[in-house]
């Protein structure tokens, strides 16, 4: 791996060592895909969690298959930014040898496995966004970002639906489903603004044709998941007054670091093993 | 230097498209129309294979693009393969044979058209007929089924559990 050139570059006010230099040209386009898809490998990541602990065996199954297919569009994109941004890193170089101020996830995503009716929350927002961001993707200039998104959209709208089906049914069933799905909103609330977003890089590959703004799905977004959840009888929480930020900037939370040690360990203690 | 005795390339075309799904082995990756293009060059003896994903996370491309790269060049030919994401695959692609293989195994086979865009599925609405008994009394038991691109149900009639190529 060419750690060099991932590395954040040198930071020119001391005291806030984040990494605000925005690229150009194919650069630009691959600082943003960066983005997109260290979303859909850590959530992968924390979803495959639920094998052997979800409510249901068929759940176990379901969220498997999420991670899976999540899984698959990061692995879609990985090489393709290795290419664009002159490294040649391979998708392992990406998953398994970066550390943690090299990602740009969203800090929903790192997020614990807490309870199921938090997952299911997470999983409507993410989806709903996911939905949205790849059918804007599918105009990108960028034909392989274009080719990932016409794919992983059929992909994610089921898993959208899926959840959907898990938050009316926890939601519109007992006493006790309902309180945990409304928790589980009020708990994911504070790491939604994050996904829309405009920061530099996402802003300046929109210009070029890259990218999709974030800022342009809130309001799809939000009236998808607002259907939902009133046909849920939940109540959409109002704005968290703290919010997360700095994923897109490689700045994350505290569980980011644990992830990354539990899905890193077998490639980093064992260099360029195979079976 | 070749040595070793090429098939005819119409002999080589078949045995690509005979080689079976590695998790569903009674259908081809033909009839499942996985597999896109094959093109033979006799002049260089080279065969290129495009084939492309059902899911985008499918474990078994690694396996079918051995398997294809394995039987090109058992027939003497060079084999490259290549995956291809656009246009992303449809079980419209399906053929009526692989369909009425698959129902012959037990798995209900996707539905005719799979429509464009998001489609939001409400319970129990779609019909599914049992690949058993022919019922059209069944249910969804879970809506990810044994690999990424199944469902599972039941029949109401005959009671067996099966699983349903989802329509895509």
């Amino acid at each position: 791996m060419n750690d060099t050139t991932s590395r954040p570059a040198p930071v020119s006010s001391p005291g806030r060592a984040v990494d605000t230099s925005v690229p150009t040209g194919d650069r630009l386009t691959a600082a943003y895909l960066l983005g997109v898809a260290d979303d859909a490998m850590v959530y992968a990541q924390r979803l495959a969690e639920w094998l052997t602990n979800a409510p249901q065996i068929e759940e176990d199954m379901a969220l498997a298959n999420v991670s899976l297919d999540l899984l698959g569009q990061a692995r879609g994109l990985y090489p393709h930014i290795g290419g664009l941004d002159g490294t040649g890193r391979s998708e392992d170089d990406f998953a398994m040898l970066r550390d943690e101020r090299q990602w740009r996830n969203v800090h929903l995503v790192e997020q614990e496995r807490a309870d199921f009716g938090f997952e299911m929350a997470r999983l409507l927002w993410f989806s709903a966004y996911q939905v949205e961001l790849y059918a804007g993707a599918t105009h990108s200039a960028d034909t392989t970002f274009a080719a990932v998104a016409a794919k992983a959209g059929k992909e994610v709208s089921y898993h959208h639906d899926h959840a959907r089906q898990w938050v009316v049914r926890l939601g519109d069933g007992t006493e006790e489903s309902h309180r945990r799905m409304q928790a589980g909103l009020h708990a994911v609330q504070p790491y939604l603004a994050e996904l829309f977003d405009d920061d530099p890089v996402s802003r300046a590959a929109a210009e070029a044709g890259a990218g999709v703004l974030p800022s342009s799905l809130h309001d799809v977004v939000v009236t998808r998941v607002t259907g939902v959840v009133g046909e849920a009888t939940l109540e959409l929480p109002s704005d968290s007054r703290w919010r997360s930020r700095g994923g897109r900037q490689g700045v994350h939370s505290r569980p980011m670091g644990h992830l990354l040690a539990e899905m890193q360990h077998l490639a980093r203690s064992h260099p360029g093993a195979t079976w | 230097m070749v040595t070793t005795t090429r098939t005819a390339p119409e002999a080589v075309e078949a045995a690509v498209g005979a080689v079976p799904d590695p998790e569903v082995p009674v259908v081809t990756i033909a009839d499942l129309g996985i597999l896109r293009t094959v093109r033979v060059d006799e002049a260089t003896g080279v065969v290129e294979v495009v084939i492309t994903p059902t899911y985008s996370g499918c474990p078994a491309m690694e396996a079918i693009t051995a398997h294809v790269a394995h039987v090109v060049r058992a027939a003497g030919w060079e084999p490259r393969v290549t995956s291809r994401l656009r246009p992303a695959w449809t079980t419209d692609w399906m053929s009526e044979e692989g369909k009425e293989k698959l129902r012959r195994f037990g798995i209900a086979p996707p539905a005719h058209t799979a429509t464009a865009g998001p489609v939001p599925v409400a319970l129990g609405r779609r019909t599914v007929d049992c690949p058993r008994c022919g019922s059209s009394d069944t249910v969804e038991l879970a809506r990810f089924g044994s690999t990424a691109c199944k469902a599972l149900r039941r029949c109401e009639a005959c009671r067996e559990t099966f699983d349903e190529f989802k329509t895509l």
